[in-house]
Parts: C-alpha cells; structure tokens; sequence
C-alpha cells in the first residue's frame, strides 16, 4: 500500500517534472515552426499579417509558457518531497538553496557595496568577477625588487628574470599575485569632503533622531496611558482618530504642514525636522496594545494606596513596559534616520540637511561617475542602522505582531 | 495625553481641513496671491490626463507589486519557519533591506539594474542572454524594475507577519491531516492558507496603501520616466507641489489619491468579511 503510493507519487512527479519541461520548449518550437512556414510563404511572395500577429503574440506566449512550466515542475518538486526518506533530504538541500539565493540577492549588492568602497577613487564599475578589491601586482623577489625585468626588444615588451641566480628564457608576460588593495582613505575623502559637510549632516541626523525618538516616547506613552487606562467619554473615538490619521493622512499633510511651518518661521530650523515627528499614530497603536495586556489589578492596588496617575504612570506601568518603549523607539529611530521627505521638503540650505537627502546630492553632484565615493557615503548612512538592528533585533519582530493584533 | 492629542490636531487634523481649503484656491507658492476657484482644481484633475496616466501607474504598480510581495513573503515565511540549523540568522538577514536607508537601497539597486557590468545583466550574461538592458530606462521595464525590488526589499516585515501568524496555527490540524494521508501540498491549500487569512488581509491592505504612496524609490531611481513609465501619483503630486508650485492643484490631487486609497481599503475589507463569514461558517 504505502510502497504504491510512493511508486505513484514518483510517477506523478516524473510526469510533471517533464510535462513541464515540454511546456517550456513549446513556443519556442511553435516558434521554429511559424518561422519555416514563413520561409515557404515568403518565397511564394504572399502576405503574411497571421505570421506578424504570430510575432507580436511571441513574448506574451513565451511568458505564459514559462510561468506554466516553472508551477508544473514546482508540483513535480512537491510531489518529490512528500516520498519518505529522499523526499526530507530534497526539502533540506531545496531549503536551504532558496534561502541562500534570497541571500545572495538581498545582501549580495551590500557586499559589493561594502568592495567597491574600498577601490581607487573614480574607478568605473567593474565587471562581476573583479569586484573583490585586490589588483595584481609584480612578484617580488627576496631583495624586494621585481622578479621580472620589462625590456623592450625589437618592439615588444619581454619580461626577464633578474632578481634570481642564473639566465632564463625570455617569457612574454610579467608574473603577477593578488594583493590586497584597500583604499580606506574614501571614507576620509567623504567625511572630510571639501565640498558637502558630510560631518554637518552626521550631526543633523544624530541630532534630530535623538530628540525625536526621546519626545515621542514621552508624550505618545502618556497617550497611551490615557488610552488604555483612563475611562472618559469619546476616548474610542479618539483612538479611531490616531488610527484613521495614521492610514490615510499622509500624502494629503505635505502642503499644508509646509505652508503651517513657513507661518511659524520654522523652515530651514531643527524645529521643522523635529517638532512634525513627535509624536506618532503608529507608536500610540502600539504602546496602547502593550498596555492593555498590563493587568489592571496593578493600577488599581496602586490606586487604593493613593497613588495619583502620574506615580502608576512613572511607577507602574513604565517599569513594566521597557519592552514595548524600546520597540517603538526602534521603529521610530530607523524611521527618522531614513526619512527622505521632510527634510528634503521642510529644509533647503546644505547646513541643514540630514544625511539621507545629503547623499542624495552627493549622488546627484556625481551623477554616477564616482561610484566608489558614493559607496562610501552609502556605507556611512548605513552603518549605524545596522548596529543599531543587531541590538534592537528582537524588539522588532515582537513590534511587527503587535502591531499587527486588531 | 493631551500633548500627543494637540499634535495630532496640529500636525495630522488640521492640515486635513487646510489641504481641503488650499485645494479651493488656485495658488502658487512662490508668487501670486491665491484666488477662490471653488472646484475648479477637482475639475481640471478630472479631465488631467497626465494626473490619470500617474493614476493608473500607482495602480499597476500597486497590482504588481502587492501580490508578489505577499506571495514572496509567505514563500520565505514558510521557509524560515522549518526547524533547521541557522534559519534564525537567514530571518536577521532578510530583515536588514527593510530598516537600510531608501537612498543606499536605490543606489545598490541601480547598480543592479545597470547595462553595463549591472548585477542582473552579468548574470543573464551567464545564462547567455546578452542584451544588456537598461532595465531603469527602458519603457517595458522600468517599472518591473521598481516592482521586483520593491517586492525583494520589503520581504522582512511580511515574513515577520506570515510567521506570527504560521506560529498560531494549531499543530493538531496538521497531526490530523497527516493521519488522513493528506500530503504537503494539499495541507497548505487546505489548512495553512485558510488559517492565514487573517494575516493575510493585514498584509495586503497595508501593503497597498503603502505601494500607492510610494514615492522614495521612484524619485531616486526613474523620476518618473522612461516617457512618464514610472510617474507614480505620489511623485506626480510632488512634483506639481515643490517643482512646478501650483499649491492649490496638488493638495486637490492629494485628496483624490486619499479617497482613492479610502476605497480601495474599503472594497478589501468587504471582501475579507464575506471570505471569513465564509470560513466560520464551516
């Protein structure tokens, strides 16, 4: 019984793995097929408009084929991996593939970034294979001269041995090794660049993300505790507000928050970068969620030893949600040390800007000629968005499924 | 509360109302005072062709981009949720794109898509197609450019979500089907997708809402062309707003995205209801 079922399963997958295959090949085959009639219509000089339809048709057919071979042999796999013990082998070596080409094309382009920083400034592009900074320099003998001489006879460059005992024959090439060739010196050309001040920028966003993450903590867990502790009149309907606001309002605020600065005079000031960003709908959302879990026995215990609201505020329910603070803090952090809109929106002077629109002038000013200095200035953001995500890691997964809980 | 609440009002609220009343005026930011035009503005988007090519842009890419995104992030959620060495740190991994700035993220990504010595092109060199592409200046993909990166980048949130919600499916389900000799494929048609749907429906209506705003990627990487390809509505909005400065259009174009995503939201939720009535009743 279970020996037939595994010999169908086999059969099954045998068929679709090469029924797939077919469909693949099918076009193209049609394909060949069209193109030798076309061959005898043209020689007899008739009009061929089914053939020109035929052509157009070529790609949308090649496509459909293909998606319809790829599920075909995808069914074919599954049916493989249900057989007993073959079949766990398969899942792990095709689990583990899947995982490391998601890798190679997720952080693969990182990985090139973090090389091609690292090569001679004004260096174009290079192909694939050489990416890795090394270049090939002469083999060096003991006396630390070249092992091979160039010298020119009859009009070609010759390499000859010199830095060794005894002649040899003349070779044609120079022998080479890989050496590793490192130019950190970019990141200082950045940092240190003469005509953005990468450092200004540095210090903006540090700045601005800092006051940010910090006000917005304070205030948006007072609003939470509101929400979720206190009982008034309209307090739903309040928090269907921060809800609505933080689904729908964004593309309609841009304007008027700018015409709203500009009347305050805030254009241009940290005020413009800091103040729009102190609070946060998202960060309400998830703060009140975690409250709600806190047992409400705790801040009525609290309450009956005659504790006001600002104690169980600061007293209980903030020690206990250390957790839920520092998720929204992460959110917040990565969210404002990547904004891209409103500082290129609320500020206009170079001073001014925050990293993130900085580089975008840095890429703008070399348009792509530069790539191993714009690499370095991405690197620059990047980093400590990166240290960061190591140490925040956890809170954000446990954020993400909070914030996810309606 | 009161301080998170007067910010809302100032900063969320108020600029509704404001928008609403720009958008009654016709203004342009640099001179000119602004004069009363009624609904001329709504008018004029109406018959804007440009506006509805930059509508239509959003919602291709909001079709592409959302089921394949979702379907990538379940695909990897499914993958990572296996008891095997190391998937934590693929997790990790895969999470980085999502919090890495926009800006590197475009820059990598146009050296991917790049003709010549492009990391696409050199692995298509590979498998012999020699064409070199220019994927970003080339009308039929550009905007699959966008879309397939998009898709890539923003796997680590989805994963997450799918993950939350793979960890909630009961294990019994999966034990009973087993003993009924129901195989894997069947049992994901008929258990885990179902189980799912919940999770699933969040992700879809904030994905979409996110991918007819999307703005960032467009502005770095295509400005909207080749001939107006990849001009989303978020980064048309933009441009008539800070670079031709006609105010008052822009904030009359802004509400029409609003209640463009408003329905859309709208039109999901109800047909989430039905699909889960449907569920419970079985």
């Amino acid at each position: 019984m279970r020996l037939a079922d595994n010999l169908a399963r086999l059969r099954d997958a045998a068929l679709f793995i090469l029924g797939g295959v077919l469909v693949g090949y099918l076009p193209k085959w049609l394909y060949g097929l069209a193109g030798i009639t076309r061959y005898a219509l043209d020689a007899n000089h008739k009009p061929s408009v089914l053939l020109d339809r035929l052509d157009a048709l070529y790609p949308w057919l090649l496509g459909l084929a293909l998606v319809i071979a790829l599920l075909m042999i995808l069914s074919g796999i599954a049916a493989i991996a249900e057989l007993p013990v073959i079949g766990k082998f398969v899942r792990i070596v095709l689990s583990y593939s899947g995982m490391l080409a998601l890798t190679v094309v997720l952080i693969g382009p990182m990985v090139w970034m973090l090389c091609i920083s690292l090569k001679p400034p004004k260096s174009p592009i290079p192909p694939l294979n050489e990416t890795l900074p090394f270049t090939s320099v002469p083999v060096l003998g003991k006396d630390g001269k070249p092992l091979m001489e160039q010298k020119v006879e009859n009009g070609k460059p010759v390499f000859t041995v010199v830095a060794e005992t005894g002649t040899r024959e003349p070779v044609m090439e120079q022998k080479t090794q890989l050496k590793a060739d490192l130019h950190w010196e970019n990141y200082d050309t950045v940092l240190n660049s003469p005509t953005l001040p990468v450092r200004r920028f540095f210090f903006n966003t540090v700045f601005v993300t800092f006051c940010v993450v910090f006000f917005q903590l304070l205030i948006t867990s007072l609003c939470a505790y509101g929400l979720s502790r206190l009982r008034f009149k309209g307090r739903d309907f309040i928090f269907y507000l921060f809800i609505g606001s933080m689904m729908f309002a964004g593309p309609v605020t841009q304007i008027p928050v700018y015409l709203m600065l500009k009347s305050f005079g805030w254009l241009n000031t940290y005020w413009a970068l800091i103040v729009p960003g102190i609070s946060s709908a998202f960060s309400v959302f998830l703060l009140r969620q975690f409250f709600l879990q806190i047992p409400f026995e705790l801040d009525e215990a609290a309450r009956m030893d005659g504790a006001s609201e600002w104690t169980i505020y600061s007293k209980v329910i903030l020690p206990l949600s250390k957790a839920a603070l520092a998720t929204a803090g992460s959110f917040t952090f990565f969210g404002v040390w990547t904004d891209f809109f409103g500082p290129l929106i609320y500020t206009n002077s170079t001073e001014m800007r925050t990293l993130e629109v900085g580089l975008s002038i840095f890429k703008n000013s070399y348009g792509g000629s530069n790539w191993p200095l714009q690499m370095t200035a991405a690197l620059i953001v990047m980093t400590p968005l990166l240290v960061v995500f190591l140490f925040a890691q956890r809170y954000f997964t446990k954020g993400i499924m909070l914030g996810s809980i309606k | 509360m009161a301080p998170a609440f007067i910010h809302l009002l100032v900063f969320a609220l108020i600029p509704m109302g404001y928008a609403l009343y720009i958008s009654l005026f016709k203004e342009h930011l640099i001179y000119g005072t602004p004069k009363f035009v009624g609904g001329a503005n709504y008018r004029y988007t109406f018959t804007d062709a440009p506006f509805w090519n930059a509508m239509w842009n959003s919602a291709r890419y909001a079709l592409m981009s959302v089921p394949i995104g979702m379907a990538v992030g379940l695909g990897v959620a499914l993958l990572v949720n296996q008891k095997l060495r190391g998937v934590t740190i693929f997790r990790t991994l895969y999470y980085i794109p999502s919090i890495a700035s926009g800006i590197a993220i475009a820059m990598l990504w146009i050296y991917v898509f790049l003709p010549e010595n492009g990391m696409l092109n050199s692995f298509l060199g590979m498998l012999g197609i020699t064409t070199k592409t220019d994927f970003l200046n080339n009308i039929t993909w550009a905007m699959w450019a966008l879309v397939i990166m998009a898709a890539l980048n923003g796997v680590g949130p989805k994963m997450i979500l799918f993950l939350a919600g793979l960890i909630n499916i009961p294990q019994e389900l999966y034990e009973a089907a087993s003993l009924d000799g129901a195989t894997r494929t069947r049992t994901f048609w008929t258990i885990t997708l179902p189980m799912l749907a919940p999770t699933t429906f969040f992700v879809m209506v904030t994905s979409t809402i996110g991918a007819m705003q999307v703005f960032t990627p467009v502005y770095l990487m295509t400005k909207g062309g080749p001939e107006e390809s990849t001009d989303v509505v978020g980064y048309h909005i933009f441009r008539e707003a800070w670079v031709q400065f006609n105010t008052g259009l822009a904030a009359a174009q802004s509400f029409i995205l609003l209640a463009a995503i408003a329905i859309i939201a709208v039109v999901q939720f109800k047909l989430q209801q039905r699909q889960l009535r449907g569920y419970s009743l079985t």
